[in-house]
C-alpha cells in the first residue's frame, strides 16, 4: 500500500520533537526546522543550529529520526543548514509565552548585527514579577542560549533565552 | 589550489580546538561559579566551530585525487589510514594528526597561567576572531562564509567577555592591574603571527576565499588599543614576533595538549562512546 504523507502531517509529527535543554519548547517553536521535502518515502528535514558547539542538536536529529519513523516515514534524511544563520527572531510568539510562563526571561529586542559593545547590558524584565529591575549575573549561563540574571525586586535569580 | 584551501581550513580549525581545548582546561576550576561556566560555555562554541571546519576539511581532502592525498600529510597513524585508501572525517584530523600537521597560530597553545594569562591570550585572540570572521562573512567559498556567518555572533560574545575582563582587572586592584599588565606584556610576541599570512594564504588570494589580513590589522590594533587604554593598560612595547604555527612549526606546549586531547583514540582506536 502507498502511504502518501503531506507536509503538514510531516510538521505536525514534528511537534512532539522537543529541546532536550528546555523541554516546554518544541523544535518548531525553537524555529530550527528551515524546510521538510518530501520524495515518496523518504522525507528531508532542514535543520539549523542554534549554538555551534550545541550537544542538544545531535540529541534532537536523533528524535526527528525516532518520530518521523514511528509514523512510517521509511528514510529520514537530516540536512544541517548553517546559513542563514538562526536568529531568536525566528522563536515563535507561543514559544516566548511558554518560556515566560516556565520562568524563563523570553528573547525581546530584535537580534540584529552581532556587536561587541562593552558593558551593553539589555533591558531584562524579571519573569516572576514583572519587575525591570534586574540585574545581568552572567553573560553565559548553563546553556549556550541562557544568560543568568537576579531580579532586585523579588531578589529572585532567573534564566534569560538571550538574543541572538 | 584544493590543497591550499584545505590548508587554509584545517588553519582555523586548529585555532578553535586547541583554543578551545586550553579554554576546557579550566572546568572545574573558575575562580567563580559564574566564570567557570561562562569558559565552559566559550569552549564549546569553539569547539562547535572546530567541529564544522573539520568536516568540511575533510570532505576538500576526500575530493583531492587520490594519488595527491598520501602526500597532504606526515603523520604516521593518519598516514596509514590513507595509505589503505580510506575517506577521513572530522575526527581522523582532530585525533589522528602529529604536532607538525597542525597549524594553528602558537598563541592559542600557550598555556593558562593564572586568570590574568587566560585573559590576555582570549583577548588578543578574540580581537582577531571578530575581524577575521566577519571578513570572512564575504568569502567566495560558500561554506567558509556560512561558517563564519555562523560564528560571527558567538565571537561577538567572547570579544565582549574577554575585553571586559582585561578592564575588570587593569582597572581593578594594584595586584590586578599588575598581573594583567605582566601577563599582556609576555603573550605579546605572539600576536604577529595573527595578521602576517601563511604562504598557503597568499597562493589562495586571488581566490578570493581568504581574508585579506592587511584589513584585519588595523583593526585589530585600534580595538586592542582602545580597550588597553580603557583598563588603564599599556599597549606592550614592540618586540620580536614569534611565529610557525600557521607552517606546523610549534613550541613544546602543543606537544602536551594534543597527549592529552589524543589520548584515547590513540590507545584505543576507533573507540566511541
Ligand atoms: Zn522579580
Amino acid at each position: 500500500m502507498e502511504i502518501v504523507f503531506t507536509e503538514n502531517q510531516i510538521l505536525d509529527w514534528l511537534r512532539s520533537v522537543t529541546d532536550p535543554e528546555v523541554p516546554i519548547l518544541t523544535i518548531l517553536d525553537l524555529g530550527i526546522v528551515r524546510g521538510v521535502t518530501l520524495a515518496g518515502h523518504e522525507v528531508t528535514v532542514v535543520i539549523t543550529p542554534t549554538y555551534s558547539g550545541c550537544p542538544a542538536m545531535d540529541v534532537i536529529a536523533m528524535n526527528i529520526r525516532m518520530a518521523l519513523l514511528s509514523h512510517g516515514v521509511r528514510k529520514v534524511n537530516i540536512e544541517n543548514q548553517l546559513s542563514p544563520a538562526w536568529t531568536t527572531d525566528w522563536m515563535s510568539d507561543e514559544g516566548k509565552q511558554k518560556l515566560q510562563e516556565y520562568g524563563i526571561a523570553p528573547p525581546r529586542r530584535s537580534s540584529g548585527l552581532a556587536s561587541p559593545a562593552l558593558f551593553d547590558d539589555e533591558l531584562v524584565p524579571c519573569p516572576r514579577c514583572g519587575s525591570e529591575h534586574t540585574e545581568l549575573t552572567s553573560q553565559f549561563g548553563p546553556t549556550s542560549c541562557k544568560s543568568l540574571h537576579r531580579c532586585l525586586s523579588c531578589l529572585e535569580p532567573f534564566e534569560h533565552f538571550k538574543c541572538h | 589550489m584544493n590543497q591550499q584551501l584545505l590548508f587554509y581550513t584545517l588553519q582555523l580549525a586548529d585555532n578553535a580546538l586547541i583554543n578551545g581545548h586550553r579554554l576546557s582546561e579550566w572546568c572545574g576550576h573558575g575562580p567563580v561559579l559564574e566564570q567557570d561556566i561562562a569558559i565552559s560555555n566559550i569552549a564549546l562554541d569553539h569547539l562547535g566551530r572546530a567541529r564544522s571546519l573539520y568536516q568540511y576539511a575533510a570532505e576538500l581532502f576526500n575530493a583531492l585525487p587520490p594519488e595527491e592525498r598520501s602526500t597532504v600529510f606526515n603523520s604516521p597513524a593518519l598516514q596509514e589510514k590513507v595509505q589503505m585508501g580510506a575517506l577521513l572525517d572530522e575526527d581522523d584530523l582532530a585525533y589522528l594528526r602529529d604536532g607538525w600537521d597542525f597549524r594553528n597560530v602558537l598563541l592559542v597553545e600557550q598555556p593558562n597561567e593564572d586568570w590574568a594569562f587566560t585573559i590576555a591570550r582570549s583577548f588578543y585572540f578574540d580581537v582577531h576572531n571578530f575581524y577575521f570572521f566577519e571578513a570572512l562573512k564575504s568569502s567566495t567559498d560558500k561554506m567558509l562564509a556560512s561558517i563564519a556567518e555562523k560564528s560571527l555572533k558567538e565571537i561577538a560574545y567572547h570579544l565582549r567577555w574577554s575585553s571586559e575582563w582585561v578592564i575588570r582587572l587593569g582597572d581593578g586592584t594594584d595586584e590586578s592591574h599588575q598581573r594583567m599588565q605582566n601577563a599582556l606584556n609576555e603573550r605579546w610576541m605572539f600576536t604577529g603571527e595573527l595578521n602576517t599570512p601563511a604562504t598557503f594564504e597568499l597562493n589562495l588570494q586571488e581566490t578570493g576565499a581568504p581574508v585579506d589580513l592587511g584589513i584585519v590589522a588595523p583593526r585589530w590594533m585600534q580595538k586592542v588599543t582602545e580597550v588597553i587604554t580603557e583598563a588603564t593598560l599599556k599597549l606592550p612595547a614592540s618586540t620580536w614576533m614569534q611565529q610557525g604555527g600557521k607552517n606546523g612549526v610549534h613550541s613544546e606546549h602543543l606537544g602536551y595538549v594534543l597527549a592529552e586531547l589524543q589520548f584515547m583514540q590513540r590507545a584505543y582506536p576507533d573507540m566511541e562512546w
